[in-house]
C-alpha cells in the first residue's frame, strides 16, 4: 500500500507560511522601533547587572571606610565614594537589584489584582461594575505618590511594605485598562457561543476572556514599571522607602547627597542617572510594545 | 446641564466620603502613635501620663467616634489641632497654601508652554529627526525624577555661577527677582516633567486632526501653514490636551512633594512629608483631604470646560 504522498512545497512558499523565528521577529522589532529596541537593551543591561551584582561589584556595597570618604571618581572607586566611604559604583550596581525587584514586584502585583478586578467588574457588569468603579475612583483620586507615601508611612519601612504601598495605587489603573478591553471582548461571538453551550461564567471569564487581554496586560505592566521604579526612588529619597542597609538609588540621593553636593557632585549625579536610565528604558520599551501589541491605545 | 452638574457633584461628594474613610483608616494602621514619637527622644513615659496625653489629644476614643468627630469638624471648618505644634491645624496649614499654589500655577505654565508647542512641532514634522529629538526630550522629562532634576539645577548653579539659591523663603515684596528665581527653578523641574505628557497628547491629537478633510481643504485654499495648524487644526485637537492638563494639575502635587523638599520651600507638600514622619494625624488627614478635594474639583472643572471649548459637547 502506498503511503500517503507528502506534498513537497517550494522553498519560497514554505518560507511564507512558516512562523517567523524569534530572531526574525526581534530583527523586525528593532528595525521598526529603534527607540523601543534601545529601551529593551537598557532594561536588559540593568537586569543583567541586577542579577550579577555580586560579580559586578568592586567593593562591598555596605562596607564603610572612614579614611576614604567623599572621594572623587578614581581607579579605586570608579564612581567615587560617599560620606561614609562606601563605593558608589558598587552601591549603584546593587541598587539596580532593589529598584528592579521593587519595581517589578509592585507592577506585577498591582496589575495582577487590578486585572482580576477589572476582569470580573467588566464581565459581571451591572451594579457590581458600578460599585467597583466608584471604589476605584476613590483610590485613583489621590495622586499615586501621595497615596504611596501615606501607605508606606502607615505600614512601616520594609521592602515588602514598599512593594505593597506602590502596588495598591496601581490597582485602579490596571483595573480600568483590563475592564475596557473585557467590555469589548465580552460581546464577541465566541463568548456568546461559549455561553450558549453552557460554559460556566467563571470559566468564560478566566478561560475565554482573560487570555485575550494579555496584550493590554503586558503593555500596562511595562508602562507601570517605569512609574513604580520612580515612586520607589522618590519614597526612598523622602526616607519612607527601602530601609538601610539596602542600597537604594533614591536614598543615595537623600540627605547625605544634598549635604555634600558641593564637595562631591558625583554623589548627586550617578544615582540620578541610574534612576533616569531605568525609567527611560522602561518607558521607551513600554511605548514600543504598546504600539506593537495594542494599536488601539496608541498615543493614549 | 443642571441635572448633569448635580449628578456629578453627588458623585464627587460620595467619592470624597470614601476617600476620607480610606485616609482615616490608613493613618490608624500606622505603627506607633504621636505619643511614642514625641517621647522616643525623652525616654520613659509612665502609663498614667501616657493616658492623660492620649486623652488630651483625643486619640483614646473609639475609632468611629474619632472619625465622626473629624468629619463634623471638617464640615464646620474646624480642622482640629496639630499634635505636634499644639496649634489649630488651620493656622499651621494656611500660610503654606499660597506657596504651593504659586508653585503649582508656575509649573503648569511651564508645562503648557513647553508641552504644547513641542507637541505641535513634533506632529507637523512627524517622523523627521526633529520629531525624534523632541520625543526623546519629552520622554527624558518623564523619566527623570523631579527632585533629582532640582538637585542637578542647584548643582549647576553652584558649579558654574558660584551662586547658591536662597535656602530660606524670600517673599515677593522682599526681593521680587530672588523670589522669582526661587520659584522659577522648581517650577522648571516640575513643569518639564508634566510637559512630557502634554506634549505626547498634543502630538497624537494633532496627528489625528491633520488627516481630516477640512484640513485638506484649508491647505487647498492656499492657507499658510501657521493658520492651518494653529487656527484650524489645534482648535479641534485641544480637547484631549485640556483633559491631560486637568489631570496633570492634580498629579503635579506629587511632584511638588519632593521638589518643595529639595528647594526648601515652605509649602503644603513639604509640610505633608514632615507631618507624615511625625504622624501628626490631623495635619496629614487634612492635607491629604485637601489634595483630594483639589483633584476632584479640577476634574469637575475640566468636564465643565469641554462645553465651552467644544460646542458639540452636550451634557445629557
Amino acid at each position: 500500500m502506498a503511503s500517503p504522498a507528502t506534498v513537497e512545497l517550494p522553498a519560497a512558499t514554505r518560507a511564507l507560511i512558516a512562523r517567523p523565528g524569534v530572531l526574525t521577529v526581534l530583527g523586525r522589532f528593532i528595525r521598526k522601533k529603534p527607540l523601543g529596541a534601545a529601551g529593551g537593551f537598557i532594561m536588559l543591561a540593568i537586569t543583567v547587572t541586577a542579577i550579577f551584582a555580586n560579580l559586578a561589584e568592586t567593593h562591598d556595597p555596605i562596607a564603610t571606610d572612614a579614611a576614604g570618604t567623599l572621594g572623587a571618581p578614581s581607579a579605586e572607586h570608579w564612581l567615587g565614594s560617599d560620606h561614609l566611604g562606601r563605593d558608589v559604583y558598587s552601591r549603584i550596581v546593587h541598587g539596580a537589584r532593589i529598584s528592579l525587584i521593587v519595581g517589578l514586584a509592585s507592577s506585577v502585583l498591582g496589575s495582577f489584582f487590578g486585572g482580576i478586578i477589572g476582569l470580573l467588574s467588566g464581565y459581571i457588569g451591572g451594579k457590581t461594575d458600578l460599585i467597583t468603579q466608584r471604589v476605584l475612583d476613590i483610590l485613583q483620586g489621590l495622586p499615586l505618590l501621595v497615596l504611596a507615601m501615606v501607605m508606606s508611612a502607615a505600614l512601616g519601612a520594609s521592602i515588602h511594605n514598599v512593594v505593597i504601598a506602590i502596588s495598591v495605587p496601581i490597582i485602579p489603573r490596571a483595573a480600568r485598562v483590563i475592564r475596557s478591553s473585557v467590555l469589548s471582548i465580552r460581546e464577541m461571538q465566541y463568548v456568546e457561543a461559549a455561553r450558549a453551550v453552557g460554559v460556566r461564567h467563571l470559566r468564560i471569564a478566566f478561560r475565554h476572556i482573560l487570555p485575550n487581554t494579555v496584550g493590554p496586560f503586558i503593555v500596562l505592566m511595562t508602562a507601570q514599571l517605569g512609574s513604580a521604579i520612580l515612586v520607589e526612588a522618590t519614597l526612598s529619597f523622602l526616607g519612607l522607602g527601602v530601609p538601610e542597609p539596602y542600597p537604594s538609588w533614591g536614598r543615595m540621593l537623600s540627605v547625605s547627597a544634598a549635604e555634600y553636593a558641593q564637595k562631591a557632585p558625583h554623589l548627586v549625579i550617578f544615582p540620578g542617572v541610574a534612576i533616569s536610565l531605568a525609567v527611560f528604558g522602561s518607558n521607551l520599551l513600554g511605548d514600543a510594545l504598546r504600539d506593537t501589541l495594542d494599536p488601539r491605545l496608541r498615543g493614549a | 446641564m443642571k441635572t448633569y452638574l448635580a449628578q456629578r457633584l453627588g458623585i464627587a461628594v460620595l467619592t470624597l466620603v470614601g476617600m476620607s474613610i480610606v485616609i482615616f483608616a490608613l493613618l490608624r494602621f500606622a505603627p506607633g502613635d504621636i505619643v511614642d514619637i514625641l517621647f522616643s527622644t525623652g525616654g520613659y513615659v509612665n502609663a498614667e501620663e501616657r493616658k492623660a496625653i492620649m486623652k488630651e489629644l483625643g486619640i483614646d476614643k473609639p475609632l468611629v467616634t474619632q472619625y465622626l468627630e473629624w468629619i463634623r469638624n471638617l464640615l464646620t471648618g474646624d480642622l482640629g489641632k496639630s499634635y505636634r505644634y499644639d496649634q489649630p491645624a488651620w493656622d499651621v496649614i494656611r500660610p503654606l497654601i499660597p506657596v504651593t499654589l504659586e508653585l503649582a500655577a508656575l509649573s503648569i505654565m511651564v508645562a503648557v508652554l513647553l508641552g504644547v508647542p513641542t507637541g505641535v512641532i513634533s506632529a507637523v514634522r512627524q517622523d523627521t529627526t526633529l520629531d525624534y529629538v523632541l520625543r526623546v526630550f519629552s520622554l527624558a522629562g518623564l523619566s527623570m525624577p523631579a527632585f533629582w532634576l532640582g538637585m542637578v539645577i542647584i548643582l549647576g548653579l553652584v558649579t558654574w555661577l558660584q551662586w547658591i539659591p536662597p535656602v530660606t523663603y524670600v517673599g515677593p515684596r522682599e526681593n521680587f527677582w530672588l523670589h522669582a528665581v526661587q520659584f522659577g527653578l522648581p517650577a522648571l523641574a516640575v513643569g518639564y516633567r508634566s510637559s512630557a505628557l502634554i506634549m505626547r497628547i498634543t502630538r497624537s491629537a494633532l496627528l489625528e486632526v491633520m488627516r481630516e478633510d477640512y484640513i485638506r481643504t484649508a491647505w487647498a485654499k492656499g492657507q499658510s501653514e501657521g493658520i492651518v495648524i494653529w487656527r484650524h487644526a489645534l482648535k479641534n485637537a485641544i480637547l484631549p490636551v485640556v483633559t491631560v492638563i486637568g489631570i496633570e494639575f492634580a498629579f503635579l502635587i506629587g511632584g511638588l512633594v519632593v521638589t518643595e523638599n529639595v528647594f526648601n520651600l515652605p509649602g503644603v507638600a513639604r509640610f505633608l512629608v514632615q507631618a507624615i514622619l511625625w504622624r501628626d494625624y490631623p495635619i496629614v488627614q487634612n492635607i491629604v483631604m485637601f489634595i483630594a478635594v483639589v483633584v476632584i474639583l479640577s476634574n469637575l472643572f475640566v468636564d465643565m470646560l469641554y462645553g465651552f471649548l467644544d460646542p458639540r459637547v452636550r451634557y445629557g
